[in-house]
Order: structure tokens, then sequence, then C-alpha cells
């Protein structure tokens, strides 16, 4: 009995960070585009800096009408968005924020796997709403997300693969107590190549040519409307707070921090992964789009080799510290 | 001597793991029937996911996480992605495509249950009344690792050798029409030259 209320109360917790993370970053992306492009943005709402316009923008979208087209793919249309949303939930569960069993939604042995695997499944749902929009931007966008997804989950598997090695385990927590200061430096090419992969899997700018609105409209999601719209852009910011987490675990030491980690190990990756999440926004505002070719050429001939050269030098230095 | 008297387990009084790997089997089995009787081509390829999900739950309940989260990783979130990707290359029409019958289906169910019966047979034959123990896990990463890299280690390689033959034989395959797409290449870039020549002389005027 006190197991299934310890498991109940830890899917609450996650399922509660999993609600209220991406809205603050969705929230701080508004503000932080705002000051960096010199406009003053949504300001009235709630009084305070226009707090709560994420509130009215939250109530605009369930009032909103859910229109599924009439050439539509019914079914497939209005399940496209809980296949792109959920998997960014599964994969909450398995990030480890501070030491111990406590601070993990739930010890994962294959915990690296899991992740990668069920964030790879997330696509799944843009090629589904791009498909059964019967709408040929929407094809388009459907079709740029997959050859995108194909692209950068090898380098992004590779540099995965390097941690793994680095640490001896593919399970997160024991990735992250392996940890000690010298990896930043060595896995630093790793790093870089996860984090842009991840970018560029989760479609944010520069990397967002399968929603390229002066092109395409939006891609995959041009045809929704209302709160399952909404579930498309909620999935997009939950998956910021996925890969910014990530990075943190894998490569920039979780909870290991300069000092406090004993009691406040949670507060460093916290911070880690807000500082992550603040340069995902600061690009977006710093970085023209990517062309489809440059993008496919940044995968198979920059990063690609960058990451099989990162698995090398790990492969190396491992051997001879042994 | 009947087979469930020589297992120490009986057949009779499954736990709730066997009874959960019994329906998540019937739904997987469902789910592939769809998968090669459905006329819309899109949907095969979305059922074709239930099902291979439908397995890596089952190596889930046999507590084979490690294989589990690779047969994710690589079916539901590669090859499928890879289906879907041709599939929209394609027509890939909504609604059903009565022509994408190719005739061949029961030269394809003779196959398939030739195959089916192989395996049955081997696994059968291979562990008998062999039980396994899963209250302590069986397949974890280590354990698969140990056993991948000290007992099989051998046919690991061999594979890895047939799939750098095939990335090497994808890559020839390609190549090939290179001389007459380079010749549409240089045209396509001449016409963009006059294109823009005459963009510009026109800017100048």
């Amino acid at each position: 009995m006190n197991d299934a209320l310890d498991v109940a109360l830890r899917l609450l917790v996650v399922f509660a960070v999993f609600l209220v993370l991406p809205l603050v970053i969705g929230q701080t992306e508004h503000k932080v585009m705002a000051h960096m492009q010199g406009r003053l943005g949504p300001m009235y709402a709630g009084g305070f800096h226009g707090w709560a316009q994420l509130v009215a923008d939250g109530v605009k979208f369930a009032q909103k009408e859910d229109v599924v087209p009439a050439g539509a793919d019914r079914r497939i249309f209005q399940l496209a968005p809980a296949v792109a949303l959920l998997p960014y939930l599964l994969v909450l569960v398995a990030i480890p924020i501070g030491p111990g069993e406590g601070a993990v939604g739930e010890v994962v042995d294959a915990g690296l796997f899991f992740v990668l695997a069920v964030m790879g499944v997330g696509v799944l749902g843009s090629l589904m709403a791009g498909w059964a929009s019967a709408n040929k931007f929407s094809l388009l966008g459907g079709l740029r997300t997959a050859a995108q997804l194909l692209a950068y989950e090898l380098p992004m598997l590779l540099t995965a693969a390097s941690v793994a090695m680095a640490a001896g385990t593919v399970s997160l927590p024991g990735i992250v107590e392996a940890f000690e200061w010298w990896w930043l430096p060595w896995q630093i090419v790793g790093a870089l190549v996860f984090f842009v992969a991840g970018l560029a899997e989760l479609q944010r700018p520069p990397f967002d040519m399968p929603v390229a609105d002066s092109e395409i409209i939006f891609g995959a999601y041009t045809e929704y409307t209302g709160l399952r719209f909404a579930l498309f852009l909620l999935a997009e910011y939950a998956g910021i707070v996925v890969l910014c987490g990530l990075t943190t675990v894998l490569f920039l030491g979780g909870w290991h921090g300069p000092w406090g980690a004993d009691g406040l190990g949670w507060v460093w990756t916290l911070l880690k992964t807000a500082i992550l999440a603040f340069l995902v926004i600061w690009l977006r505002v710093s970085y023209p789009r990517l062309r489809e070719d440059q993008l496919q050429k940044l995968a198979w001939t920059t990063l690609v080799p960058l990451a099989l050269a990162q698995i090398a030098l790990t492969g190396i230095v491992k051997v001879a510290i042994q | 001597m009947t087979l469930a008297a020589a297992a120490p387990q009986g057949f009779l009084s499954p736990t709730g793991v066997e009874v959960a790997f019994v329906l998540v089997g019937l739904v997987t089995f469902a789910a592939a029937i769809v998968t090669v009787t459905t006329k819309q081509l899109v949907h095969a390829a979305l059922w074709l996911v239930v099902a291979l999900g439908g397995l890596a739950a089952e190596y889930l309940l046999l507590t084979a996480e490690f294989v589990a989260w690779v047969q994710v990783l690589i079916y539901v979130g590669s090859v499928v992605v890879l289906l879907l990707f041709g599939l929209m290359l394609t027509k890939a029409p909504i609604g059903r495509s009565p022509d994408a019958d190719s005739g061949n289906r029961w030269a394809a169910l003779t196959v398939a249950v030739a195959a089916a019966a192989t395996l049955v047979w081997v696994v059968v034959d291979a562990f008998r009344t062999q039980w396994i123990d899963l209250d302590a896990p069986q397949g974890t990463t280590s354990v698969t690792g140990a056993m991948l890299f000290q007992h099989w280690v051998l046919p690991f390689e061999a594979l890895s050798v047939l799939l750098l033959a095939a990335l090497v034989g994808a890559i020839v395959l390609s190549r090939k029409s290179e001389e007459p797409s380079d010749e549409r290449v240089r045209d396509a870039k001449a016409h963009a030259r006059d294109d823009a020549e005459a963009a510009a002389d026109k800017e100048q005027r």
C-alpha cells in the first residue's frame, strides 16, 4: 500500500512539473524575446508586466472552435496532438533532478535508451498531423519533419553513447553519479552536438524549417485550432524542458555544483536547465532559419563526424585512464 | 507425463504477469493482422507502430528492459518514421486505396505461416519447459551486454559486417545515376544565373 502511495505521489509531482515548467518557459520566452527585440509585447493582462497574458491565451485557446477539415482523416487528425505531447511526459519521469532515490520519478535501468527512444516517438505526432490534415502545406511540413528527424537522430544517439561510455552505465542517475568536473572539457564537443541535434529534433529556430511560416504557413500544424493547436505548442515547450534537462544530466553534471551538493543539488539541476532554456530562447531571436539543404548538410557533414570524433576521443581517454 | 507436471509451475494458475503477457500478445497479434489487411496505406504503418510497441511491452514484461527500449528506438522511432517518409513521398491518399493489392496474397500467407512455424518450432525446441524466474530482473543492461560481448560476439560482429555491406551497397546504388543528374544540376544553375543576371539588368534599368 505504501509503495503504491509512493509511486502515485511521484507521478503526481512529475505531472505537476510537466504542467508548470513548459508554461514558465513559454512566459519567459514572451518576455525575453520582447526585451531582446526592444518591444513591449502584451503588457496589460493582470497588471504587472502583463503576467496573466499566458492565462488569457489559454482561455482563448479553450474557447476556440475545434475544427477538423472535411477531407482529413478524422481519427488520426484528432489523435496526433496526444501522440506529440505524451512522450515528453513519459521522459520527464526518468530525469533525475537530485541525488538519491527521492529525486527522480522512477529509476529506469536503461534510462538513457528510454528517454531517447520515447523522445523519438513524439515526432510521430507531427507526421500523423501532417499527413492526416489533407493539406499540401501540412504534408510538406510532415515530410520536412521526417527528414529532419532522420538526419539528427544519429548524431544525438552517438553523443549520448559517448557519455554512456564515459560513465560506464546507461542509467541517468548513474551517469550523474559518475560525473567529474573534467568531463566538461572532455565531452564538450559531444555536448554541443547533442544540444544542437536536440534543438533540431524539437524544430526550434534556427531549425524550424518544418514549420517555416513564410513558406508553408505552419507546417504540419496548419489545420489545427483551439486546444489541439495549444497541445502542439505545449509539446514544443515540454520538449525544451526535456532537452535542457537531459543536456544538464548528461553533460553538465546535473546536481553537482561548486558548493551545496548535498541538500541543494536539485537547485543546481534546475538552474542549469533554466540557463539552457534561456539559451534556446536566445538562439531563436538571434539566428535566421536554416534552409532545408543547409539543415541536412549541417547534420551529415558536420554533426555526425564531430560525434564520431567525440566517441573516438572518449574511448581513447577511457582506456588511457584505466 | 504431461508438460504441466514436468514444470514446477502449473499452466492452470497463471500469475498476473502471465495474464498481462497473453493479453498484450493478443493486442500485438491483432495489430499485426490489421497492418497487413487494412486497405489504408498510412493506417497500416500506424498499426505497425502498435504491433511493434506491443512487442516492446512483451519484452518489458519479461524484464528485458534494454531490449524493449532498443526496440522502441529502432523500430518505432526510426523504421516507421522512414516508412511514413516514404509513404508521404508517394501520394499516400487519405482513405482506401483498393489498387494497392499486389495479388500475392496467398504466396505471402504461405511464407508468413512457414516463417512463423519455423520460429515457433525453434523456440519450443530450444527451451522446452524451462521456467524463467521473473521476480529478479533477468534482462538488465549489464546482463545483456555481458552476454552479447562474451558469448555472442562473433555473430554480433558478423551482423555488423552485413550492415556495413548493405550501407556500402546503398551508397553505390544511389551514386549510379550521378552523371545525368549532374548535367541537370548544371543546367539549372546556368538557368538560375541567367535569371539573376536578367533581374540585375532590370534593376539597373
